[in-house]
């Protein structure tokens, strides 16, 4: 009798230490989201979206960094994405199980988790190096690098989602491997090959450690893609840690607006894949 | 076999192959990309390598001024927040885990799932700037007061909490670092757990076995390999994890024994130096200590991935 207390007890000490760490979980995520409101909140205004970076202790927005992290995460994208989706579909399609796409899924991973200030300075490296100074493309391409493996990844395991019959009727209608995958595979996996974009978009537009040694930043309007772009994580790390209060305003407003985005952008791609696996459920 | 034009054949065939170069192309490129990468810091670090040769890794001194770099005290903070993080990290995950697939009512399980996912999608600058300006002053205020009065006189490990309360230091980043990679190995050992037959588990229940003992003696040992690649997923977030340790660690290149003191890692000597370095060799040397978080990282991401492949066919056997 003893002896079942004593295990009862164990398994409500256990368990009741599992449910405090849930609950810590969850704290932290809830913490962050309030302090991101209170403070980001207060410094909503109008003019973050129509005022350039200020000198410090002067008024100002945020236009300039919002419209470079803009371009260089969509060109992040463009860049990086179809080398994903096409990649993902020769694993899927064509290598399978051949030895080289076992090494190209195990680099994948790797470089799937790893660190992104690495990426930074490999662009530096064979980029800003080479080019004598830092630029936008620069910055472009690192965050292209990081939108690889996310899309390659994603395409894979939804191509391979594909129910092999409408493969097979394709190739029994005569069509070509190339042709069953444009006109059959992909329409058939849009949802979840859009999925891996919007994931893919989440990654890189938060990214801070592979843009500050290649698109730098810059306190001014600049379109120039061949010029330092301002962004705004690089800000968001610059003003916040700056003595100056109108500063660490904008760095706050700035880190709400990147943090809504980057939720909304992944709870959609969660949306759109739950709707994915329903749709399917009830189609079969 | 009328109906086949050959000319339209012939096409098809060099759509065929051009497609399918294109894919291979891209699909060569990921390996192109980790050998660049290796390649690039190689090249870029050796000017630093050769001028200090192995003894980089082994000093402690890094003064600009003289030229004079050393790795050892952004190695030693790298390691240690990243010690810390996951002695914090892994409990807890391990516990959220168990939670999700033993506890949680079936109607909260996707919700919170869902949550901890969202935690993990928080890019790390947030991380950063909440660390710096929320939880920094927290911990200096009423966690480290307590650990220097009470722990700062245990003999053995007082060193380590002795000084004043900065609120920034090795400890902070430590913390910070804790809830960053949370996620990460909360979400994978619950897909782990999620593989385990019910029939095992349903098997400890029959015997009148608790949850948690279903869960120690069940669970855990037929999902060890996952929750080692997991950990080690985690860890590899860690180690390379560079803007949220940077606002919080202090930044200072020494060894300090005690855990409150600020430090520096690899990853936010890098970011915090590179683009004001001058010199060749000052630039060279902070190439040379990513090299040396990429061979880190590297050598734990791999092995991680090596373990949960592992695992992946075992389950495919089994299933």
């Amino acid at each position: 009798m003893n002896r079942r207390a004593l295990r009862k007890a164990k398994n409500g000490v256990f368990l009741a230490l599992s449910l405090i760490a849930t609950m810590t979980g969850l704290a932290c995520l809830a913490a962050i989201l309030w302090t991101l409101l209170s403070h980001g909140l207060a410094g909503m205004s109008w003019h973050l979206f129509t005022a350039m970076t200020p000198p410090p202790g002067g008024q100002g927005g945020l236009l300039n960094a919002l419209y470079g992290s803009a371009v260089m995460t969509l060109l992040g994208i463009l860049i990086g994405s179809p080398i994903g989706v096409l990649a993902g579909t020769y694993l899927a399609e064509y290598g399978r199980k051949s030895r080289l796409s076992t090494a190209i899924r195990f680099i994948n991973d790797v470089l799937l988790s790893a660190p992104s200030i690495i990426i930074g300075l490999f662009i530096y490296e064979i980029v800003v190096v080479r080019m004598g100074h830092f630029s936008a493309i620069a910055g472009a391409l690192s965050l292209a690098v990081l939108a690889i493996p996310v899309t390659l990844r994603t395409t894979e395991d939804m191509l391979n989602l594909v129910p092999i019959g409408m493969k097979d009727s394709s190739a029994a209608l005569g069509a070509y491997p190339w042709r069953t995958t444009i006109s059959v595979l992909y329409p058939a996996a849009r949802s979840g090959i859009v999925t891996g974009l919007l994931l893919a978009i989440a990654r890189i537009s938060g990214e801070t450690a592979p843009l500050l040694f290649t698109a730098l930043n810059n306190q001014f309007w600049s379109t120039n893609l061949n010029a330092p772009m301002a962004n705004l994580p690089v800000v968001i790390f610059q003003f916040a840690l700056s003595p100056y209060k109108d500063w660490q305003d904008l760095a706050w407003a700035g880190a709400l607006i990147i943090t809504v985005s980057i939720l909304v952008l992944s709870i959609s791609a969660r949306v759109l894949l739950a709707l994915l696996q329903s749709g399917r459920g009830s189609g079969r | 076999m009328a109906i086949i034009n050959p000319r339209h054949a012939a096409k098809q065939l060099i759509y065929e192959r051009v497609f399918r170069s294109a894919t291979l192309s891209a699909a060569i490129l990921v390996l192109l990309i980790l050998g660049g990468v290796a390649v690039s810091l190689m090249r870029g670090a050796w000017p630093a390598l050769k001028g200090f040769g192995f003894s980089f890794v082994t000093r402690e001194i890094w003064n600009p001024v003289t030229d004079q770099f050393g790795a050892l005290a952004p190695i030693y903070g790298t390691v240690v927040t990243s010690a810390i993080a996951m002695l914090l990290a892994v409990p807890a995950g391990f516990g959220i885990a168990l939670f999700l697939t033993e506890l949680c009512p079936p109607l909260l399980k996707r919700p919170i799932g869902v949550a901890v996912e969202l935690l993990a999608a928080v890019p790390s600058i947030i991380f950063g700037i909440w660390g710096l300006f929320v939880l920094a002053p927290v911990l200096q205020r009423h966690v480290q007061p307590w650990l220097i009065a009470h722990l700062g006189v245990v003999p053995g490990i007082g060193h380590l909490f002795k000084g004043p309360p900065f609120g920034i230091g090795v400890l902070t980043a430590g913390v910070v670092l804790a809830i960053m990679v949370l996620p990460f190995i909360a979400a994978t050992m619950r897909d782990v757990f999620d593989t385990v037959p019910p029939m095992l588990k349903e098997s400890g229940y029959g015997l009148g076995a608790t949850t948690w003992e279903v869960m120690w003696n069940v669970v855990v040992p037929h999902s060890r390999v996952g929750i080692v690649g997991g950990v080690m997923l985690g860890l590899g977030r860690a180690l390379g994890e560079t803007m949220a340790v940077t606002f919080v660690i202090g930044n200072a290149h020494r060894i300090s024994s005690s855990l409150l003191a600020p430090g520096t890692t690899i990853s936010s000597a890098i970011a915090n130096e590179f683009t004001e370095a001058v010199g060749d060799l000052y630039t060279s040397s902070l190439i040379a200590l990513g090299l040396l978080l990429f061979l880190i990282t590297f050598t734990v991401i791999a092995a991680a991935q090596a373990m949960l492949r592992r695992l992946e066919r075992r389950g495919g056997a089994a299933l």
